[in-house]
């Protein structure tokens, strides 16, 4: 089954409590030179049938829906997964 | 006059929503998240919790519940809704409401007795207190930080609809939130639509409402606080009139 993958992250503006949260880890733990990390969603939906253009399309609105808060969150890419043909 | 209050899957206080609203002299009405009738309600409470696990976004997945096409509709038909915590979430992720709630700033869960000023009380949900009164009832969350962007504030600001704003005073909290519990933009709690009929807000009227078992009123006596009922009132009285 072909598969679709939508990433969201958090706008630029909105401040990532989670994601500061994780850099202020990772040093205690030694990984040095971070700067900032910023957390985000990896959505993998697989898709009954041929991935057209009208279904990317729905899936958009889906992205932009439910998927995210378009307040909050923007959906940064929404890829058909290459790895696909192999299934 | 009845006032419903919905229970979705997760849903915590909606017990001591039903409870206020019976103490505030109303009939309760227990309405379910899968059903679309709102068993003629005149008003609506959507009480807090973790409705499915705050999973996705905390309230964005309970706003496709079935009663919230009814709930919906009502509030743009002028009916009182007040939303509290979870509901205050599910609110704004219905739009009813501008903004967004993301996790608190300091990342802990908090549970304290919160003073709030009262900044409009001409809403449907707070003419039973004077604008200027502070008031002290319990907050308890983990994604209470208020979030909107800078024109969105403005226009809460300009339009007076920032009902009720976190104020100084509470008993305990992480170093740098002695006010504001969780860095909410505008020390916002809550806030209402333009109409003034649909009401949001974090922190919990519902556990404030009989002598006993409330917050601690300092100078008063433990648990004595009752200062939420007025919310509940505050509607009678708005619908009657």
């Amino acid at each position: 089954m072909p598969r679709v993958v939508v990433h969201v992250m958090p706008k630029p503006e909105i401040l990532d409590p989670q994601g500061k949260a994780v850099a202020a880890a990772l040093p205690r733990l030694g990984f040095e030179g971070i700067a900032s990390v910023r957390q985000g969603k990896r959505f993998e939906l697989e898709v009954e049938g041929e991935v057209t253009d009208e279904v990317l399309a729905s899936l958009r609105e889906a992205a932009e829906t439910l998927l995210s808060n378009p307040v909050i969150e923007d959906v940064v890419a929404i890829e058909v997964d290459s790895a696909e043909g192999a299934a | 006059m009845r006032i419903g209050v919905v229970t979705f899957p997760g849903t915590l206080d909606d017990r001591d929503a039903l409870r206020a609203v019976r103490l505030a002299g109303a009939d309760p009405v227990a309405l379910w998240h899968g059903e679309d009738d709102l068993q003629d309600v005149e008003a609506i409470v959507l009480p807090g919790g973790f409705s499915y696990g705050d999973y996705l976004r905390a309230g964005a997945i309970s706003r496709f519940a079935p009663v919230m096409d009814k709930v919906v509709d009502a509030a743009k038909g002028g009916m009182p809704v007040l939303g509290i915590c979870n509901g205050f979430q599910i609110l704004c992720e219905t739009h009813l409401l501008p903004g967004a709630m993301i996790k608190n700033a300091h990342r802990a869960f908090l549970c304290r007795d919160q003073p709030l000023t009262v900044e409009n009380n001409r809403t449907a949900w707070t003419t039973g207190y004077e604008t200027g009164q502070v008031i002290r009832i319990p907050l308890k969350n983990q994604d209470g930080q208020y979030v909107a962007d800078e024109r969105t504030l403005a226009e809460l600001e300009a339009e007076g609809r920032i009902v009720f704003r976190y104020a100084a005073g509470a008993t305990h909290g992480p170093a740098g939130f002695e006010s504001n519990p969780n860095g909410s933009r505008h020390d916002i709690a809550g806030i209402t639509n333009a109409e003034g009929n649909v009401v949001g807000l974090m922190p919990h009227p519902e556990h404030a409402v009989e002598a006993g078992f409330g917050p601690d009123q300092p100078g008063e006596g433990t648990r004595s606080g009752t200062d939420g009922l007025a919310m509940f009132t505050s509607v009678l009285r708005s619908m009657v009139g």
